[in-house]
């Protein structure tokens, strides 16, 4: 499968000021994204994932290191690199003062979209974002969702090939963020590469096919979901469901080596239960591979990030 | 490439006259604050008001092009909505001239009313129009390009108001508008030759008299000067802002 993005010992160094240390946000980061998928790029709070978007999309000049968008050259091609990719951040950062119409048709002019293709364009996103009867309306007065959603939209005027999106759920009601992440699965099933950062585990369990977890600037693993969870497999355990002659119920879990059967014969017998009313394998999560990796927990990583929107809103 | 840079050139000095400039405060702001400052001088000092013309054009100017200016990068910055910009298939200079164009746009068309204005009052005789014309024009230009410079060197829109001011105030009573440069003592006068509206001043007031072109030639040159080595440090911050 061709790579929509590959790098190499990608490093950001950024310079403090004289006498205080230099911060190494992003540290020879490896990576390959094949083309055509959803891809999440997942980590903790300062891990560098903001930075890596920034340097992949010419808002921030690498350190050090390659890297190759759509088969293009990062450092000497980045004028064709992004006329071809859509990038979402943090923030949605449409013009307040324009109503949806227009930061989309500003977006289709600033990237040459011709005159003839521009409204029919803009109201097919508008359409395609639920967003057609706020056409007119200013994009200060829109929802949070619905900013989110037309930020995207906008992101998308130019049919790009590789879409990034940075945090894009990050404070949406649970509607808005269920309605989006339908949007995000809908670009990787048109064969555009999503380049996806979240802090949502789930999230990214549903959308993405690959997933690289980053840690302090690095990439520790890589692979699919399915790959990463093989990779904290160890043997298998089941839950058991017993049941006493009193109808009492008592979950067990047990290690299913081999000898399955001989596993639950020893927790009946354990227990004064009669019958097995229920079996089920438990599969390790998204969340037991990314705190295995990381050494952080989710509630860890989902506070950190609470307190930095917090931060940031002071 | 250079067609991207144009178009973007282009669209994003639409966009900002769209979502900024073109805001009713701004415009009677513009028109009218020009008017009051020159109106308060006349009455405090009456005498000819005509000699006052080229002044009232100049602060227009002034006032007009770098009053938004200053301000729009570094609020767009602050808003992340610069990033946008940034990440458009066009290069740091072509931003920024796109950036240029709005408040030169702006500022030029204020004036255009005021110099109706001035001339349904005063008459249109004896004006020498093609050097009025390239005089508004880079004016309009250098302080352009001082609004955007003073908007790159700043990290707050409070910060850029009171830089611009502190900036355009002195320029206000050093370059010529009240009281002639050569009245002046000879180390103000110097510091007058160092600042953009002096030039700006001169230019308009030779138009305005009906010189010869030449006699505002270099004036024009010092704004072209003034206008590229302003446009390439503000270019230059801004790159080395975002690193």
């Amino acid at each position: 499968m061709p790579e929509a993005i590959t790098t190499s010992g990608l490093t950001k160094v950024y310079r403090a000021g004289r006498g205080k240390p230099s911060l190494r946000a992003v540290d020879h980061l490896d990576l390959i994204v094949p083309e055509g998928q959803v891809f999440g790029f997942l980590g903790p709070n300062g891990a560098g994932k903001t930075t890596t978007i920034r340097m992949l999309t010419g808002l921030t000049r690498p350190s050090s290191g390659s890297a190759r968008i759509l088969g293009l050259d990062l450092f000497s091609d980045i004028t064709r690199i992004k006329k071809r990719i859509g990038v979402v951040l943090e923030v949605s950062n449409l013009y307040d003062e324009l109503s949806a119409f227009d930061n989309l048709m500003f977006a289709m002019r600033l990237y040459g979209v011709s005159c003839m293709e521009r409204a029919a364009r803009a109201e097919e996103l508008l359409a395609r974002f639920r967003l057609s009867d706020k056409r007119d309306t200013p994009f200060a007065q829109l929802s949070r969702g619905m900013k989110r959603a037309l930020t995207i939209a906008a992101a998308l005027v130019h049919r790009p090939s590789l879409l990034f999106l940075d945090e894009p759920t990050t404070g949406l009601d649970v509607v808005s963020a269920r309605s989006l992440r339908a949007m995000i699965a809908g670009l990787g099933k048109e064969g555009i590469t999503v380049f996806l950062t979240t802090h949502y585990l789930e999230e990214a369990e549903r959308l993405c096919d690959h997933i690289a977890i980053v840690v302090n600037g690095r990439v520790v693993a890589q692979d699919t979901v399915a790959g990463l969870k093989a990779s904290v497999q160890g043997e298998p355990v089941v839950e058991v469901t017993l049941a006493g002659a009193d109808g009492e119920v008592e979950i067990k879990r047990v290690k299913a080596g081999a000898d399955l059967a001989g596993a639950l014969r020893t927790a009946l017998d354990e227990t004064s239960a009669q019958r097995v009313i229920a079996l089920n394998t438990i599969r390790p999560t998204l969340e037991d591979v990314f705190v295995k990796l990381t050494g952080l927990g989710v509630e860890t990583m989902l506070a950190e990030k609470n307190g930095k929107r917090q931060g940031n809103a002071g | 490439m250079l067609a991207d840079n144009l178009r973007g050139m282009i669209y994003i000095g639409l966009k900002d006259l769209q979502a900024y400039y073109l805001k009713p405060p701004n415009i009677s702001w513009g028109i009218l604050f020009p008017f009051a400052f020159i109106l308060a001088f006349a009455i405090r000092n009456p005498g000819d008001l005509r000699g006052l013309i080229p002044g009232l054009l100049a602060l227009t100017i002034l006032f007009g092009t770098s009053s938004m200016e200053a301000i729009v990068i570094v609020f767009e910055r602050r808003i992340g909505s610069l990033e946008r910009l940034l990440l458009a298939p066009i290069s740091l200079p072509a931003l920024l001239a796109g950036k240029l164009l709005g408040g030169i746009v702006f500022g030029l068309s204020v004036t255009l009313v005021v110099l109706v204005i001035v001339l349904m009052v005063f008459g249109a005789t004896g004006i020498n129009w093609m050097l009025l014309v390239l005089a508004l024009l880079l004016s309009a230009t250098a302080f352009s390009a001082l609004g955007a410079f003073v908007s790159v060197a700043v990290r707050e829109v409070f910060e850029a108001q009171t830089l611009a001011n502190f900036i355009r105030f002195p320029m206000m009573f050093l370059g010529g508008i009240f009281v002639p440069v050569t009245t002046l003592p000879l180390w103000l006068q110097v510091m007058a030759r160092l600042l953009p509206l002096t030039y700006s001043v001169e230019a308009l007031q030779a138009a305005l008299s009906g010189e010869v072109f030449m006699a505002g030639v270099v004036d024009l040159a010092v704004l072209l000067g003034f206008t590229l080595v302003l446009f390439g440090l503000a270019v230059r911050v801004l790159a080395q802002r975002l690193g």
